[in-house]
């Protein structure tokens, strides 16, 4: 088989920036929840709050640790593998970054030495100012990301001159029609991706009976986030579904499975196998008219099918299909949990009632699978266009020989399964080890001012190790 | 040749600026990777790792900020030298992506540590191999097909000898870091290793600069036509006293570990600063020869200019937030600022 070059180098990216955005998802969420507690620890003097915090910004350190390396290679990726779309676009999606650089990146890693190493330095408030310029520096980052992609989905504010874009308004350009729905979806979907991961691990320990007050505060607060931002978010998708049928039908046509060029009253499809080839779809299980319902607020409104535009125009309709069935899906049953623990709740069984716990704990990756789910409808709907309507994603890629982006696949898929199976291994093993007890978390005297405490701190703990002759113990037991 | 001031020199300054910090933090970030295998206890690794682990991945954001500078400033230049360079950016990345996350791994690891010792040491050496490498092509020139079949042309004696140059470059940075960051035998040891790091630097770059000056004959016209060779003979003697000076000092931390004295505090300093000059000097002379390319005798920097829409809208960005970073990167250093303890702080 002769090796395509442009699929290769698409395959890649795809890996990469999936790889990559499984611990964004996470850290932006889990920052805030981090900086929520810190807050609440300051604020009630509660030390329930402060060994979550504690706890919570292990798994946060490693995690946001993956992201930044698995970052660091998209900033790249562009012109390794799409030197052509680099050299057309990059006047209008270089600055966007730039700015992301220059306003988020910096912030977090300036302030997440002293987030994770500093608490024997700085104040508790110092402390907690880190962690909360650290958690708006990953909610900047979305930001700037996010506009850069979507003016890639709904481009606009720019012109074409001499085979490049360039950029005429930069209001126009950042916000373009997409770019504040598609903001606001993702920014719910990392709060909601971690607040299951920390609600399946704080239900994981009710269920083991072990750490049962830790488990038990965890587990409430959390699920009154979910019931709070479970169903604004199937508001803000809906939202979201409205603006793509506007600018990007082709893609909304791709997500309901419509082939007709033009069709009233529109089933909701709720399964089918849609077929490219026979231009239809097989084994519809639908509901009759509640597409149209849903898109266009009206049981016989018309939306615009595949059929509209050449088969070379249409994106991979399964894929997407299916995609956006996994992700509403998700969806539902998290707004189910998030209502059924309300339930449980008010009826005052929630923490005994194991059958509920259990597959909540299992449902740490949904929220990770979600969002996976989400961005396949979004990039793959968007095909063959990289600049949607504008320019074809086949026709940037670098002219690089297929070998050599085979090669660098190949040490990405090796490299990126291994570091996976690490991170899921030091999660758990975290997560096993549960969270220091309150009592000595007191010890560590957190919040000294003065800087040159750590340094005194230090050389009692030395004398100390001395006289008991075992310094290994001290540095190991450390939490 | 005249120099027009506008926005792309500016923005070629920028670059430069940024270019020149990620060398300098991370040099001796990833040079406390290259010294690992030198080092053999578990402790000595604990202490190199701790005095950077709340920094690395600060360092590494000037990376990411020399990269979308050149993308959103010289778009030409970025899709041109990231597709050159295929190769070497994925292994550097490669490196990147071990070396960073052992971080976090190996200090919650118990049986697993001497992989993330070599993930570190392998990776770090590998990214700097790879920069090094990168200098070097980029100073010797690419041919016109360079994206092409041909894009092997990184692979050269010259450039191979940089990549090198530059590990034995970061390393030094790494060891003047540490006589700072430790005492007793550790900080001896790095003293001993940077003297001798100061010698193999000094002629690194003795040779690197008569190869150039060798095989280029537009770098050797920069360099000696006209009065030129005047304006210049600064750097090379402006780097033999730092060299000098630096290698003193570094003698003096040695010699008062020997006596069992103390070691007086600007000794331990002044190193890193006169590391970091040494550096800085390089770097002007690197300018001065590829000046104004991006991609030597390919692309100037004017060429690959970005629009000034562009340009003007990432001004007040850097205006703004590029003194506030700078600030609270210097505050972060303060706060840890001091010898590195062997007691586990933080999370």
């Amino acid at each position: 088989m002769e090796l395509d070059v442009s699929i290769l180098s698409r395959i890649q990216f795809a890996f990469t920036v999936s790889f990559h955005i499984i611990f964004p998802s996470i850290t932006i969420g889990l920052a805030t929840l981090i900086a929520i507690w810190e807050g609440l620890w300051l604020k009630t003097g509660n030390p329930q709050y402060l060994q979550l915090a504690k706890f919570w910004i292990k798994p946060f350190a490693i995690t946001f640790g993956m992201g930044v390396v698995s970052g660091i290679v998209l900033s790249y990726e562009f012109g390794t593998n799409f030197s052509k779309f680099s050299e057309m676009a990059g006047a209008v999606i270089g600055p966007l970054m730039a700015y992301e650089v220059l306003t988020a990146f910096f912030l977090e890693a300036g302030f997440l030495g002293v987030m994770l190493f500093g608490w024997q330095r700085v104040s508790a408030k110092m402390h907690f100012f880190a962690t909360v310029t650290v958690a708006v520096g990953t909610w900047i980052s979305a930001f700037w990301i996010i506009a850069a992609n979507s003016w890639m989905q709904t481009p606009q504010g720019h012109q074409f001159v001499d085979g490049k874009f360039e950029v005429v308004s930069w209001i126009e350009v950042i916000f373009n029609p997409s770019m504040p729905y598609r903001f606001f979806h993702m920014l719910l979907a990392a709060f909601i991706t971690a607040t299951f991961v920390v609600m399946a691990t704080h239900a994981w320990y009710l269920r083991k009976g072990q750490h049962i007050d830790f488990g038990r505060k965890g587990l409430s607060m959390t699920l009154w986030i979910a019931l709070v931002l479970t169903p604004l978010q199937a508001w803000v998708g809906d939202l979201h579904g409205l603006n793509v049928k506007e600018h990007q039908p082709v893609k909304l046509a791709a997500m309901e499975g419509i082939w007709a060029e033009k069709e009233a009253n529109v089933p909701l499809l709720l399964f089918a196998l849609p077929d490219m080839k026979a231009e239809k779809n097989h084994y519809e299980v639908a509901v009759p008219g509640l597409a149209s319902l849903i898109l266009t607020h009206s049981w016989d409104g018309e939306l615009q099918g595949l059929k509209s535009v050449p088969a070379a125009d249409r994106p991979n309709v399964p894929m997407v299909f299916f995609s956006f069935r996994i992700m509403v899906g998700i969806g539902l049953l998290m707004i189910g949990v998030a209502l059924l623990g309300a339930y449980l709740r008010w009826r005052g069984t929630l923490y005994q009632s194991n059958w509920f716990l259990w597959p909540v704990s299992l449902m740490a990756p949904t929220g990770i699978i979600a969002v996976l789910a989400g961005w396949y409808v979004v990039e793959i709907g968007r095909q063959p266009w990289i600049i949607y309507g504008l320019v074809r994603t086949s026709e940037v890629v670098s002219p690089l020989p297929a070998e050599r982006v085979l090669f660098s696949l190949t040490l990405f898929v090796l490299t990126y399964s291994l570091l996976f199976a690490v991170y899921l291994y030091f999660m758990r093993k975290l997560i096993k080890k549960g969270p220091a007890p309150i009592d000595h978390l007191q010890q560590q005297r957190i919040g000294v001012k003065a800087s040159g405490y750590a340094l005194s701190f230090t050389k009692t703990l030395a004398t100390d190790a001395e006289t008991s002759n075992s310094p290994a113990t001290e540095t190991k037991g450390a939490y | 040749m005249e120099l027009e001031l506008g926005l792309g020199l500016f923005y070629l300054l920028l670059l430069g600026f940024a270019i020149l910090m990620y060398v300098l933090l991370d040099g001796f970030d990833l040079g406390m990777g290259i010294l690992y295998p030198w080092f053999n206890s578990d402790a000595e690794h604990d202490h190199l790792m701790r005095s950077v682990a709340h920094v690395w991945d600060g360092n590494e954001t000037w990376l990411v900020f020399g990269g979308v500078i050149l993308f959103g400033a010289f778009p030409a230049a970025y899709a041109a030298i990231a597709s050159t360079f295929y190769l070497p950016i994925i292994l550097m990345l490669i490196g990147l992506i071990f070396r960073g996350v052992a971080f976090e791994y190996r200090f919650k690891s118990d049986t697993s540590k001497k992989y993330w010792n070599s993930a570190f040491a392998i990776g770090s050496s590998l990214a700097a191999f790879c920069q090094g490498l990168m200098l070097g092509t980029l100073v010797q020139g690419v041919p016109t097909d360079f994206i092409d079949q041909s894009s092997f042309s990184w692979l050269s004696p010259f450039s191979l000898f940089c990549g090198l140059a530059v590990m034995a470059g970061y390393a030094l940075l790494a060891c003047c870091y540490l006589v700072m960051k430790s005492r007793g035998e550790l900080q001896h040891k790095a003293a001993r290793y940077g003297q001798r790091l100061v010698l193999i630097v000094m002629l690194s770059m003795l040779l690197v600069s008569l190869w150039t000056v060798w095989i280029e004959p537009e770098i050797r016209a920069r360099w000696f036509g006209g009065w030129h060779a005047l304006w210049l003979i600064p750097l090379p003697l402006l780097s033999m006293l730092a060299a000098r000076l630096l290698f003193r000092d570094l003698g003096r931390v040695n010699r008062s570990h020997k006596a069992e004295t103390a070691v007086q505090q600007r000794h331990e300093e002044r190193p890193f600063w006169l590391a970091s000059g040494l550096f800085l000097l390089a770097f002007v002379g690197l300018l001065v020869s590829v000046f104004p390319y991006l991609l030597p005798r390919q692309l100037t920097y004017l060429e690959a200019a970005a629009p000034d829409s562009s340009l003007m809208f990432m001004l007040p960005g850097i205006f703004i937030f590029l003194p506030l970073i700078c600030a609270y990167t210097l505050w972060g250093y303060k706060i840890f600022a001091g010898k590195i303890e062997d007691y586990q702080e933080g999370y």
